[in-house]
């Protein structure tokens, strides 16, 4: 059987003298694991093995791809993608110069997921599963488990070869609670980087899940319209994401006059207590690395300093076009696709006050928690909770059924107007981005308060 | 496959391999201009087998590890879930056409030349209109072998349009689209450019809504973004299975307007959702599952309608490599006799829904869905009088399909995967700031 990194030496050779501008190429062998539940039954568990590259060529601004299972003839396949790249390109290569990299990344392990045999991951998963399904007038459970480890190699035309491995674990808790035709869930996700312990422990919140459907069942909807709305640090993390972070992807700017307009550097965002950072040099989350996919080193960036928009995320290309410094934000879900600008770990960063202050001036208003997903549109976003409360009189009160949050980014930004204390990250997204779903990725925030916010309800 | 199959015999009571091989071309068009034309090369081999009376599951990229892939089906086998079914030993199958020669000669430099043809259109008619845009192009060998005898394999052939134009003006950001996708190739695309200039005419100017129960239409697209997500859910075998669909218990009854119908169609020739059978090897049928208004059917794959006691529908699909499971091949909703413009001159004060942004991240299973009017129109007088910003609708299917004011005639495919008229409601909850 062929391995990678005897492959990559033969690649490597096979990027030179092609007379392309730029041509990298990346090699990936990996194993996937999952298991999945609905209600008592174990519904299917699976193993897949994956090994594959792909090579990127660009000449004169125009980009060629080409992804492979088949690990023969790459002398053709660097042909093919630099042919394509011909065909596009009319104009100017430009990418912003990164110093070539040789190195391999030892990984960091927290427990190794691939030790944990099937019969103990299937133990913890039951023990999960009877919480759930147990709980009175629990109709069904869902759960999601998958892990993965990926050995990938990074080669390019300057010399890089970069090696790197990383484990992913995510698991995500449904619980579905029925009653006269009504149907009502609740769930959560989680996830880490490099550690089975992130899916370990959580029997009591299996239980609060269950809890949390039931009553849902009986709880009123929310009357639509603006409210004060307290966002607790997993849909404040969503939010980031969803409603600025993608704003913040230069591939969204580089070459659209007006949005580069809208997001010019040193412009008013917010009010000067909101810092909003993108970093993938954190360990343990989901989101990090220590090189990107094109082979650029990872870095802490300020999006929003202080209320002021401060910087974007970049691959090479975008960094160059926009005269900017690269970022390490260009990122694959696998070898199928070319890296694109992606988020890694994006929070908002913590400030002073405490939740009780937080909400003890609001006297009428939504506590909404937790997350069914979220979107954006640029201007305008939309995200779900999966747990809402109303608050009356500076107190939490009575639980609502699942409540949507829209507004304009913007508008919004301006009107978050107390920041907690209490940062906290949620593991358990994907992000979704040009048909590249699910990317590990992670956001946090602490409690944050936004006035005027649009609820959805009837 | 053979080799495996006779391999993985050995080792378990019943086995089954899938392969599937695709070459997809997609040319991608970013801010106006061509900038990306990709070749993705694609082979996976899956391996279901029973041993012991449960289901091991395996897939690789690798033709030179079969080892491995029958190790791995069989260490999951030991904790799989008892397998209820029985393979299909057919080697013949109905004749559905999903295969058209034309799109394997469809050069890369005419894709790129449709694409800008969409673009320098919609441009010439608004100039400051931004498009991403990429056409793309797919040739698929499927196949499947089992231990029973089954047997089955096709060539499939899809081609696929798509283009977003973005209008910025100020931070107000407008976003008009269309996607196109067959069996053949697209010979003209006059038929999108016709479909998004319409969407900018209408988005003109600007108009707002009350917040109040107003009566709707939902065109196809919206129809798409409100309805498809609960209804797929609904009609899921497996969420009937577990209880958690409102409609379960429902069988037979009437839960819809009666002029409304629903099947599931994987029969419709040169459809890209079509095929002459499953990813499990059973033979393709279209399954009513709305019949004017009653609840019909739900759609199954081999295991879920063993545990059902029925049989399947021929709706085992895998997804990502995943396990065949019980998921929709085809939408078709069938078309109404009121004309959309009808249905405009009907409504007073209401709304236009073309496209819902978020709309299914509630709870989908209740029937609920909420969402941000991305694109949708003010009715006023029975004119469309321009676009809705800072709008979102929110409602649950089972009461608003209950009654319905209206089924249109303007029956299109929405992508690949719905075929839908126009639906007005007569009431539907909106909130706008």
């Amino acid at each position: 059987m062929v391995d990678i990194n005897t492959v990559s030496h033969e690649l490597a050779e096979a990027l030179k003298g092609q007379g392309a501008d730029y041509i990298e190429a990346h090699l990936s062998e990996g194993e996937t694991s999952h298991i999945t539940y609905r209600g008592r039954q174990l519904e299917a568990i699976g193993r897949s093995t994956a090994t594959g590259g792909n090579v990127r060529a660009l000449v004169k601004g125009g980009w060629g791809f080409v992804s492979f299972n088949d690990l023969s003839e790459l002398g053709k396949k660097v042909a093919l993608a630099v042919k394509q790249a011909r065909s596009v390109g009319k104009e100017e290569s430009q990418l912003a110069p990164v110093e070539p990299a040789v190195e391999t990344v030892p990984s960091t392990i927290g427990e190794d997921p691939t030790n944990v045999s099937l019969a103990e991951k299937k133990q913890l998963l039951d023990e999960y599963n009877d919480i759930i399904c147990r709980y009175p007038k629990i109709q069904t459970s869902m759960i999601n488990y998958s892990d993965s480890q990926r050995k990938t190699i990074f080669l390019n035309s300057a010399g890089s070869h970069i090696e790197q491995e990383r484990r992913d674990v995510a698991l995500r808790l449904s619980a579905v609670a029925t009653s006269n035709g009504e149907v009502q869930q609740a769930g959560i996700s989680v996830g880490g980087l490099n550690d089975f312990g992130a899916v370990r422990g959580l029997h009591s919140r299996a239980e609060q899940l269950a809890r949390q459907a039931v009553d849902l069942l009986s709880a009123p909807h929310v009357k639509g319209g603006e409210y004060t709305v307290v966002l607790d640090p997993i849909l404040a993390g969503v939010f980031t994401h969803e409603a600025f972070g993608h704003l913040s992807e230069a591939d969204f700017v580089y070459e659209n006059e007006q949005l580069r307009q809208i997001m010019t550097l040193g412009k008013t965002f917010g009010e000067p207590n909101l810092n909003i950072v993108d970093t993938a040099t954190l360990p343990g989350l989901r989101g990090s690395y220590k090189y990107d996919d094109e082979g650029v080193l990872a870095a802490k960036t300020y999006l929003i300093r202080e209320g002021k928009l401060v910087g974007r995320l970049h691959s090479r290309e975008t960094a160059a076009k926009m005269k900017e410094a690269p970022t390490g934000n260009a990122r694959a879900i696998s070898y199928r696709f070319p890296p694109i600008v992606r988020m890694t770990n994006t929070y908002i960063e913590p400030r002073s006050t405490s939740f009780e202050d937080m909400i003890s001036e609001i006297k009428e208003g939504v506590y909404a928690k937790n997350w069914y997903g979220g979107v954006t549109s640029m201007e305008m976003f939309t995200f779900s909770a999966g747990e809402a409360y109303m608050i009356r009189d500076g107190k939490v009160a009575e639980l609502l059924r699942p409540v949507v949050l829209t507004g304009n980014v913007f508008k919004t930004l301006k009107n978050i107007d107390a920041i907690g204390n209490d940062l906290d990250m949620n593991q358990g997204g994907g992000c979704g981005k040009g048909g590249q779903s699910p990317l590990p990725c992670s956001n946090g925030s602490p409690h944050i308060r936004i006035r005027n916010c649009l609820v959805g309800g009837r | 496959m053979e080799e495996i199959l006779s391999r993985a015999s050995k080792v378990a009571e019943e086995a089954e391999v899938f392969t599937v091989s695709s070459v997809e071309t997609p040319v991608e068009f970013e801010t106006n201009r061509l900038k990306h034309i990709q070749t993705k090369q694609s082979s996976t081999i899956a391996l279901r087998i029973v041993k012991d009376g449960r289901i091991g599951y395996a897939t690789t990229t690798r033709v030179d590890d079969i080892e491995s892939l029958i190790a791995n089906a069989a260490a999951t086998a030991e904790f799989g879930t008892a397998a209820r079914f029985t393979l299909p030993s057919l080697t013949s199958y109905p004749n559905i056409k999903v295969f058209d020669p034309d799109v394997e000669k469809e050069t890369t430099e005419q894709m790129a030349e449709l694409g800008q043809t969409m673009i320098d259109s919609l441009i010439k008619h608004t100039p400051e209109l931004t498009c991403e845009a990429m056409v793309t192009r797919i040739i698929a060998d499927v196949s499947i072998i089992n231990s029973r005898g089954g047997q089955a394999s096709y060539k499939q052939s899809a081609f696929s349009a798509f283009i977003e134009g973005q209008l910025i003006r100020d931070t107000d950001m407008l976003f008009v689209g269309e996607h196109w996708s067959s069996c053949h190739p697209l010979s003209e695309p006059g038929g999108i450019i016709e479909e998004v200039l319409r969407q900018l005419e209408w988005a003109q100017e600007q108009a707002s809504v009350p917040t109040k129960s107003l009566p709707v239409i939902f065109t196809p697209h919206g129809v798409a973004s409100a309805f498809a997500g609960p209804m797929v859910a609904a009609f899921s075998g497996k969420t009937v299975l577990d209880g958690a669909s409102p409609i379960g218990n429902k069988l037979g009854k009437m839960v819809f307007d009666k002029r409304l119908s629903l099947r599931d169609d994987p029969t419709i020739d040169y459809r890209p959702g079509s095929g002459l059978c499953d990813d499990e090897a059973v033979p393709s049928e279209a399954t009513p599952l709305i019949t004017e208004g009653t609840v019909s059917n739900f759609y199954y794959d081999l295991q879920t309608a063993a545990l059902a006691k029925t049989r399947s529908t021929g709706n085992g699909h895998r997804s990502q490599g995943g396990q065949p499971s019980p998921s929709p091949s085809a939408f078709v909703v069938t078309p109404g006799d009121t004309t959309f413009d009808d249905m405009v001159h009907d409504i007073k004060e209401g709304l236009v829904v073309e496209q819902l942004m978020g709309a299914t991240q509630g709870n989908i299973l209740g029937g609920d869905f909420s969402g941000n009017v991305l694109l949708g129109y003010k009715v006023e007088g029975g004119q469309i009088v321009g676009r809705v910003k800072d709008t979102m609708v929110a409602g649950n299917i089972y009461e608003l399909l209950k009654q319905v004011a209206a089924i249109g005639s303007d029956t299109r495919w929405v992508g690949s995967f719905l075929s839908t008229p126009s639906i007005y409601c007569p009431a539907v909850s909106v909130a706008s700031k």
